[in-house]
Formats: structure tokens, sequence, C-alpha cells
């Protein structure tokens, strides 16, 4: 038990759905979430497909522990073969979706071919049904996540949806969840507006049954008590967020600002943690207003967040004034240290309509970035950006371009095409900080040297997720390593990779592995799941879900020269901080990486590798 | 001598008076070192989990050892962002 064994296909362009029994056998070698739908989609869709073409399938995915009363229960993903990379892409979300999805009785939702007009689909318990979405069309994720609720009369339906962006084909539109929670990365919202599908729409009421409940409410309890007990899931990600990394990052000198021209951010702490607890001159009130949990999260970091009132982007706005989801690290960097403004509001603004129009932040800010770079050189002018001044620092156009690239409009669309298209066009792909045509998140891998290796061998392009060593190398969790050394980083970044994809294949958020490793998850889902789930098993099966993906990518034309980073961080110093003068050591990182993973010098995974993990 | 203290998250009560955005420049005398630059303001030792100077990381058993020159920049955080102690 704990997987549905269920999974529900939809076919859009027949229009038909139709139920199937869940490959079991599979779910033993890929557990769930990421790792098991990943496995359907490289044996159902042609690694060579168009993303947008209606042969590319997307797959909203739960773990077999979402729904549980495990801690952080509440996730689901997105796979498909990514809008903006061409790689696969597998997109996690919080919130409460994915507990309404498996409660509804579905492991997973398979998506094919393109509906002949929009549509959403309709999900409750049994009763599917694929709705004309006329009415929703051309509207943003809020006013229809509202808009479904209330012609269903149910305010207990969960929405996944698309906004306008996703329509419009931006490169990195978002699929939006509960008002602020995204599948953000990879373009997972374009494939989905490719499809005509608006949004997805679930009430579940079934409950989630687990294998042995009385050792499984033990052992869930017992990860409650580790994650309470720790003293950054338990005290600092509820107090102070994500965003308290703004200025241990910038102190570490890993802080990339102005387009990864620099290192360190002299407005890092007017958009920190901090500065969003400082009560505001106008009205006394912080930005901040309170934290946040998804579904069954104990550790409660999302945070909550106002706009001053009299503030350029929201002055005579009043829909803007009430409190909505953001900012979060990476979110506040790409918006703010990327582009050089340090103007909280304004970044919290810009936020606001990445969740509104189903933009990924990280995506949007970085190119923003690029772009001002482009801009400052002289590369594209006001007559490329419609009269935009597109100086880093300019708060004003930071905001004018959400809402633009929101909507698919103006300079807001070549915003759209994300860094690696918009630069190429430009003639300067140099200024793409981008992997695999992915944005950089928020660390420099000049100064923390192992993410330069997560990112460069990230299997949906650049990411932190794939692989978080800051843990290790700034923050010491597990144990502390030097960030400035590239030695070790190779095993290190295996050991992230591997145990993370099992984390992601669980249904559980990668947070709970600051207190958690998987010696506190294989507990849950032995108790929770059939079969024998140890903390070998687990690592097992990560590593089989990395190879797996990695193989897709190989098929679908990604060789290992594509395992490398932009020029800029391996031919260019630091400027300041600890990591003055260093660059990123990939060239000697990486060989030793192919090595721990088992591939051959070229970065392909061996016929000895593949058959010790039965691929 | 002359260093600049720079305390975050739960840390910022403890800044000396005239601190701007979470840091100040602070007096100390020579040979000191992190443990005596915090206790000096009252930070609760334990509370420092991630100690940096100069943006590189001290490892705790150096904390009461290393001793700080002018100019250097010391900082510190509670446990909210990891660290070892």
């Amino acid at each position: 038990m704990a997987w549905a064994r269920n999974l529900l296909r939809v076919d859009l362009s027949k229009g038909t759905s139709t139920n199937e029994p869940l490959n079991m056998e599979w779910a033993q070698k890929y557990l769930g979430q990421r790792g098991l739908a990943t496995k359907y989609f490289v044996e159902e869709v042609d690694p060579k497909v168009d993303p947008l073409s209606p042969k590319n399938k997307l797959i909203m995915t739960t773990g077999p522990l979402t729904g549980t009363s495990a801690s952080t229960a509440g996730r689901y993903s997105v796979v498909t073969k990514g809008a903006l990379t061409g790689a696969i892409a597998c997109s996690n979300s919080g919130g409460f979706f994915g507990n309404e999805l498996k409660n509804a009785g579905y492991d997973m939702i398979i998506f094919e071919g393109k509906a002949e007009k929009p549509v959403y689909l309709m999900v409750e318990n049994d009763s599917v049904q694929i709705l004309d979405a006329a009415e929703f069309w051309g509207a943003s994720v809020w006013d229809t996540e509202e808009g479904i609720k209330t012609k269903h009369g149910d305010p207990l339906i969960r929405v996944a949806s698309i906004g306008v962006s996703g329509e419009q084909g931006v490169k990195f539109a978002c699929i939006v969840n509960d008002m602020d929670r995204a599948a953000g990365r990879s373009g997972v919202g374009t494939v989905m507006g490719s499809k005509n599908l608006k949004a997805v729409a679930v009430r579940g009421t079934l409950g989630v049954a687990v294998d042995d409940s009385k050792s499984f409410m033990a052992a869930a309890a017992a990860g409650k008590e580790v994650l309470a007990g720790n003293a950054v899931t338990g005290e600092g990600l509820p107090a102070f967020g994500t965003q308290v990394l703004m200025n241990v990052i910038n102190e570490t000198g890993a802080l990339p600002t102005h387009n990864h021209r620099d290192v360190q951010f002299e407005g890092a702490n007017n958009i920190s943690a901090e500065a969003m607890a400082e009560p505001r001159e106008s009205d006394g009130k912080p930005n901040l207003v309170t934290n946040q949990a998804c579904f069954g999260c104990t550790i409660a970091c999302g945070r909550v967040s106002t706009i001053d009132r009299n503030h350029f982007s929201v002055k005579d706005r009043p829909e803007y004034h009430k409190a909505s989801g953001g900012l979060e690290y990476e979110a506040a960097w790409a918006l703010g240290a990327a582009t050089g403004v340090d103007d909280l509001d304004a970044l919290t603004f810009a936020n606001f309509i990445c969740n509104e129009q189903g933009i990924d932040p990280i995506s949007f800010g970085a190119t923003v970035g690029a772009a001002m770079e482009m801009y400052e050189d002289g590369v594209i002018s006001t007559k490329d950006t419609g009269g935009i001044e597109l100086n880093f620092g300019n708060a004003e156009a930071l905001c004018s371009l959400a809402e633009l690239t929101g909507k698919g409009e103006g300079f807001g669309a070549e915003i759209g095409l994300g860094s690696k298209l918009l630069c190429e066009k430009h003639g300067k792909p140099e200024l793409s900080m981008s992997v695999k045509g992915q944005e950089f998140p928020a660390y420099d891998s000049r100064g923390i040297q192992g993410m330069g290796l997560t990112y460069a061998t990230s299997n949906r392009g650049a990411c932190h997720l794939r692989s978080y060593t800051v843990a290790s190398e700034v923050l010491g969790i597990p144990e502390k390593t030097d960030p400035l050394e590239t030695d070790g980083k190779a095993g290190l970044v295996k050991a992230f990779q591997d145990a993370t994809a099992a984390f992601d294949s669980a249904g559980l958020c990668i947070f709970t592995s600051f207190a958690w490793t998987l010696d506190d998850v294989a507990p849950q889902l032995d108790a929770a799941c059939e079969g024998e789930w140890s903390t070998d098993k687990l690592l097992e099966v990560g590593e089989r879900i990395w190879n797996l993906e990695r193989q897709f990518n190989m098929a679908a034309g990604f060789t290992g020269k594509d395992d490398n980073l932009p020029a800029r961080l391996v031919k260019d110093a630091a400027k300041t901080g600890p990591a003055e003068g260093k660059t990123n050591g990939l060239g000697k990182m990486l060989p030793e990486y192919y090595e721990v993973r088992g591939w051959t010098g070229d970065g392909v995974p061996s016929n000895e590798t593949l058959d010790r993990l039965s691929l | 001598m002359i260093i600049r203290i720079k305390l975050y998250a739960a840390l910022g009560k403890y800044l000396p008076d005239g601190a701007v955005k979470n840091e100040a420049d602070m007096e100390v005398a020579i040979g000191t070192t992190p443990e005596v630059a915090f206790t000096s303001l009252n930070v609760p030792l334990e509370q420092c989990h991630l100690v940096l100077i100069n943006g590189l990381f001290v490892p705790p058993p150096e904390r009461a050892t290393r001793t700080l020159a002018n100019g250097d920049h010391l900082a510190a955080w509670p446990p909210v962002a990891g660290g070892v102690r």
C-alpha cells in the first residue's frame, strides 16, 4: 500500500480518460514520483520529441508517502521533456495539490496529446471530466484557481494551473498550485500550455492507506521528532525561511551578482530575511507577515509578505495590497542580486507577478540580468526593449518586465525565450548563465566549487535541487567541506544526487534532508510500503533514477560536452571575497565524477554500471 | 584595533549601538579571538553556529584560539543556517 496502485491516463487529443493499474514491479525499482514517473516517461516518449509537440507527454505524479502523515508528505512532481531545456524535466511542488491527487486515488496522471481547444481536467475521486476552459483561457493563475473553485462551488478543490505565460509559450512557464506553490523549473508550464491544458482541479476524499499503520505512525513520529529537534528544521527555517541564506552566501563570496559579473552584492542585506523582518517607515509593519506550511509539513519554511502600499509598483493597485507568498531565497536572489535591484518591495511585487502569471522567478530574474548586461554593453538598446532602460539596478524595469513576461507581451516575450535563446539571438551566447538551457540558481560556483559540478551534471539543467552541496560546503550538513576545494567533490555530488533522487521519489520535501538522512526515511517507507525498504536500497534506487535520466538525455542528443559551465565561471576569476582569484575547477572534478559514477571518459554510463543497476 | 562585527538572524539583537544593517565596527584588543569578541557583546556562544572570518569558515575548536587582525570581518549566524557546533 501507500501507493494508490492506480494511474489516470488522459488523452487530450481524443478527450478520453482511463484508469490503469500502477506497475508495481517498477514501483519496487523506482519508488514513486520523480523516479517512477520518469520510468513511465522514458518507456513511452521518444527522447527526440519536440517538447511542445502533442507527442510529448506530461505526468503529474505523487510519491508513496504523499498524503500520509509523514512530515512534508504533500509533494507532487511534474515530469516531462522540458520546454526550456529539451532535457528530462522534473519539477517538484509543495502546497496541497499533491495530497489531494493522492487522496482522489491516483499515483499519477499521464497527459497525452493536445486538446483541440482549451480545457481543464476536473477530478473528484473516480469522477473525471475534461471540461471547456474557454472562460479561463487568458486568465491568471490566481483568477483561474478562484474561478474553478467558485464555478464548482467547492473551496476545498485544489488546482494546479498555468498563467497566460504558459499559454503564450514563455519558455520558463510554471505550473502553480495553491496560489503560490509551483512546479517551477524547466518550462513544465509551457508544455502544459502547448497541450491546451489550462488547469487540473482535484478533490480527493478517499484517504491513503499504509502497509503497517502501527509501525508507520511510530516511524513518522520519530521522523518528526528529529525535525523538531534539529536547529535548522526546528528553529531556523520556520523563523527565517530560506531567505536567511542571502547574507550567508554573500559573506561566503558566492552570491552571483550582475549576471555573474560579481560574486558579492552590496545590496544583499536590503533584500535578506533580516530586511523582511524590519518594520518599514511608512506603516511600521515589516514586509514579512508570517510563515506558512505545506500539507503535513512540520517545518513551515514558507514566507507570506506584503508590499508597502505606497511603493510605486502597487500604488493605486489594491489587488496587490494583500499578503501573498514569498519571498524565498532563490527568487529574491534572481530578482535582486542577479539584476542588481535591492528594492525589497520591487522584488516582492515581481515575485507576486511570477506566482500570479506562472513564471519561474529564477529563470526570469536571471534572464533579465543577462539582458541588463547586454543593454549596458550596448548590444541591445531601448529600440529592442520597447523603451525600457535596462540598466542593472533598475527596479521599475524589473517590475515592468515581470508583468510583460507574465503575459508574453512586448520585450517580455523576448525575456520569455530564456537567457540562452535571447543571448544567442543577439550574438552573445556567452552571456547566458545557464547549463543545458536552464539558468543558474543562487550560488556562484567559483565560491562553492561543488555547485559547479552539480550544475554541469544536473539532468534538468542548472539546478540546486539535484545536489545541494551548499549544505556541506557552507552550512556543514551533514559534515563540513571546504567550498573552495575541488578534492572530494565528485563523490560528494554523486552522494547528494542519488540521495536527493530517493527523497524526491518518496513524496517528501528535500528540506527534510537538513535533518534527516535516508536512515530516517527508510523506516517510514518500510512501514508504509510493500517490500523491504532499507537505506541501501534507497541509495540504489536513487542511483538508478539518476542513470535513467541520464540515458534519456543522451538519447535526446545531449553528450558529455553538455556537462559544462559558461566560460565566465571557468575562466574569469572571482573579483572579491574568499574566492577572489578563483575560477571553478570543473575540468578537474568532471573526470573524477565520471569515474565515481561508473561512466566512460565521455560521460556515458558503462554497460557494467547499467547491469549493476538493472537498467 | 578595529574589526567589523556582523550578527545575523536572531543574533542581531546583540549588535552594539550604532549598528546598521546587521553590522558595526568594533574596537577590540590585539589578540582577540572570535569567542572573546562574541562574549564581549553577550552573544551566547552556543548560539554561534556558523562563524566566518572574512567569509572563511572558522571550525568550532579554533573559535577560542584564532586571533583576529585589524580590519577583519567577523560574522556569525545562529543555528538557522546550519553550521557546525
